[in-house]
């Protein structure tokens, strides 16, 4: 059918949150996104349908990621007036007996990891609460009061997890495309643009760029405009807008929409990483969605506006994330970027007007659109409005992607939301910004997320990686990684990238290999401060940051390596080895039945010894030992 | 980025270009615009991209040969060489990295006794690297074709890779 009006709109809306908030009978959604796949949900979607087939009581649903990543397969279960319950790790094998815990009314808490008070998004405020009357359940916490979701603010993730991806009419049943069906009845570009302007929204991808700006600066260019989304997302270690294509891909095609309407544009490009197929998949799918209700293509809600997006794959180029060598990426050109002295809002793909901007920006814009500029910049901080998505991963108990206010401390998302550092070990730092970031040391910890708060002390907020580190992980390693990995993914263009990266990177290999000398701490920094000055693009200028807050930080580690020859951190092969504690080791053998090449013999509940000739210092052994007994020397 | 090759490998079988045409013609309407695109589909179907292929894709679009033989070796996913049945992709991201993926990744080489970007004699395996597929959280992940495999420790890795022909 197609929506002509916002009357059409509730139509839907009314028809589908019952469908989502008050089923016939029981309603099972599988997280299916990439990580909750990857955690085995597929397996389990497949055995929940070969239980219950369409067509009877039970309906088995597909969802996107809830963010809780730690915990998957998340599977969700609800019935009419019952209470609303999120089973964790639930892999094939335990899906009948998670079920029958709901259906028995067990509620086994093992099973469980919260049961959820208030499901509505942030767009339905004016919609009962459908739980409202649901008695909860006792003993069972409520997914608001854990610490991964209390601090949490949902936006951009407002319906991932919550909805089918692949149903338009699902994203219509919680507030979607309402923003974007008004605004073309009721209001003029000039007001849009006014209210993004006033909202103080910021490019989310990294550049934090204010939108609102950006928008009114490529309306005024002339020539045929183009709204291009950035779903490339290089940064090794953030997925926060893979989960939003998908978990919730028509917040992505709206937010354009507007945009698109805003600026005076007919044609979008969302040019996405081919390493997300899946991600390529819903898009597809709701595009072809969006264009059977006429929200897309020609007379748009029966209007005078035109819209098509096209999809364009990467091919594996961290570089295609910068603005123009995208721009050249969809000509079907190589990927390197140019000087912006003319900047790609006015000369950009095809050499005319372009407006790039990042997925979770998108997602946000009919969410500001509906509640008003004031309520989202009454969020934040002074120059950082709203909500951020993080993505929480490396040495951290609760991984998984967080949204939380601007102005939130580092502190409280790794230790309170994230439970701090597993197996008993200590922090050590938190990498931000990927590899055009820094890494922060704990005495930095209370500093608030935004956009000017980390590059005070060197880093920045990025696209949203948040890599936690404990005291396993070298810092002078760890710097060698990303020049490695920038230096693989450098354009080769400009001298100070291609040929400072690499001979930064020969010094800091000869470090980690024990051939570093007196100097070489200088000598890095000084090529850093080259490369930064007089790089082309920003991969290059913000190549060195890395090594330069490792540096800053952590230069006792580096002493180490150069001056003892000795990576206390047990991660540069040549600088250390493994021991065997004699007053910790139990003699219990699991190290010795683990180890690949049969390096450590002893008697059970005798002490061990470690050949230091045959051990390849996998480490399999120390991870394996649970007295801490395998050390490092 | 990959190497620049000395040499292109001949195909070792026929091309199929009535294929080629459905790909360049139909699905991507001749538009160069959609060169990567249209390399990422003769990847798929013939595993790597064969010399001939880059040659005909030349012709189709007008687009000089040189150029698209930057594109292929600009562009990291795609391969000039053929390869193995099973394509083992392993990331080497910042949180796969932090959580031992250098490891996983030398047990794998140890235990093929290949090197990234290379294919096993018989022909059974290729080893990729790549720098994040997103699924962050469950670190270190590695792909054998579609199947992803997370948490993965160096232990697993001799059975993990049991299981592909």
């Amino acid at each position: 059918m197609k929506i002509l009006s916002v009357k059409d709109l509730e139509k839907i809306s009314k028809k589908f949150s019952k469908k989502l908030y008050d089923p016939e009978g029981v309603k099972v959604n599988v997280g299916m996104a990439s990580c909750g796949i990857a955690a085995g949900a597929k397996t389990t979607l497949e055995r929940a349908l070969r239980e219950h087939p369409a067509g009877n009581s039970v309906e088995v649903r597909q969802t996107g990621c809830i963010g809780f990543c730690e915990e998957e397969p998340l599977v969700e279960i609800l019935a009419k007036g019952k209470p609303r319950v999120v089973y964790k790790r639930v892999t094939e094998d335990k899906f009948a007996d998670v079920f029958r815990d709901y259906l028995e009314e067990k509620f086994n808490k093992k099973l469980i990891l919260g049961q959820m008070r208030d499901p509505r998004s942030v767009l339905e405020e004016d919609r009962e609460n459908p739980q409202e009357k649901v008695k909860p359940l006792k003993g069972i916490p409520f997914l608001d009061e854990i610490p991964f979701y209390a601090h949490q603010v949902k936006i951009a993730l407002r319906n991932c997890g919550y909805i089918d991806p692949d149903s338009i009419e699902e994203y219509i049943g919680r507030g979607g495309y309402f923003a974007f069906v008004r605004i073309l009845a009721e209001m003029k570009p000039e007001e849009i643009i006014a209210t993004i302007k006033k909202s103080g929204l910021r490019g989310r991808g990294g550049g934090g760029f204010p939108t609102g700006i950006k928008w009114e600066s490529c309306r005024k260019h002339p020539g045929e405009r183009y709204i291009i989304c950035n779903a490339d997302e290089g940064d090794p270690g953030a997925y926060m807008d893979r989960s939003v294509l998908e978990g919730d891909p028509h917040s992505v095609l709206e937010g354009m929409l507007i945009a698109a309407y805003a600026i005076g544009s007919a044609q979008g490009f969302l040019y996405v990483r081919n390493e997300y197929p899946l991600a390529v998949k819903r898009l597809v799918s709701a595009i072809k969605q969006a264009e059977a209700f006429g929200l897309l293509g020609d007379h748009i809600a029966g209007s005078n506006f035109d819209f098509q997006v096209k999809i364009s794959t990467g091919a594996g180029a961290f570089v295609c994330g910068e603005s123009t060598a995208l721009m050249a990426s969809l000509e079907g050109k190589v990927g390197r970027p140019r000087a912006k002295y003319v900047h790609t809002i006015e000369k950009g793909f095809r050499d005319s007007p372009s407006n790039l901007n990042n997925v979770e920006t998108y997602a946000n814009v009919p969410v500001i659109m509906l509640k008003g500029a004031d309520w989202y910049a009454g969020m934040g901080t002074k120059y950082s409005k709203g909500t951020k998505v993080f993505s929480l991963v490396g040495k951290v108990k609760n991984t998984g992607l967080v949204e939380v206010p601007m102005g939130t401390t580092l502190r409280e998302i790794i230790f309170d939301m994230g439970g701090g550092i597993p197996k008993k070990r200590k922090f050590k730092a938190v990498q931000t910004g990927g590899p055009s970031g820094g890494c922060i040391p704990e005495v930095f910890l209370d500093l608030q997320v935004g956009f000017d708060e980390l590059t005070k002390v060197g880093s920045m907020m990025g696209s949203g990686g948040m890599i936690v580190m404990d005291q396993d992980t070298c810092m002078v390693d760890l710097a060698r990684y990303f020049l490695d990995f920038l230096k693989g993914e450098s354009c080769g263009q400009c001298t100070p990238c291609r040929e400072g990266i690499k001979q930064m990177l020969e010094v800091l290999t000869d470090i980690c290999e024990g051939r570093g000398k007196e100097g070489d701490i200088e000598l890095l920094e000084e090529m850093g401060s080259m490369i930064q000055k007089f790089s082309l693009c920003g991969l290059g200028t913000s190549a060195p940051n890395p090594v330069l807050t490792t540096i800053l930080y952590f230069r006792d580690e580096y002493e180490a390596h150069i001056q003892d020859k000795k990576c206390p951190a047990g991660v540069c092969k040549p600088l250390f080895h493994y021991e065997v504690d004699a007053k910790a080791c139990t003699g219990c053998h699991v190290c010795a039945l683990k180890c690949p090449q049969e390096a450590i013999t002893g008697d059970k509940k005798e002490v061990h010894t470690l050949d230091r000739d045959k051990c390849i210092k996998c480490g399999i052994c120390y991870e394996a030992c649970k007295f801490d007994a395998i050390v490092v020397r | 980025m990959n190497t620049v090759h000395q040499e292109l490998s001949a195909a070792p079988e026929e091309l199929d270009y009535l294929e080629l045409d459905r790909i360049i013609e139909d699905e991507y309407g001749g538009d160069k615009e959609n060169l990567i695109m249209m390399l990422q589909a003769i990847q798929r179907r013939y595993n790597y991209i064969p010399r001939p292929g880059l040659t005909y894709l030349s012709e189709k679009t007008g687009v000089p040969l040189s150029r698209i033989y930057g594109i292929a070796t600009f562009y990291a996913t795609f391969s000039l060489e053929p390869r193995g049945r099973n394509l083992i992709t392993i990331c080497l991201g910042t949180a796969c990295h932090v959580r031992g993926a250098k490891r996983v990744q030398e047990q794998i080489e140890q235990n093929l006794h290949i090197g990234d970007g290379q294919t096993t004699e018989d022909g059974r395996f290729t080893l990729e690297s790549v720098r994040c597929i997103g699924c962050c959280s469950l670190g270190p992940v590695v792909k054998i074709n579609e199947d992803v495999h997370a948490r993965l420790a160096p232990d697993q890795v001799a059975k993990t890779l049991n299981r592909y022909e």
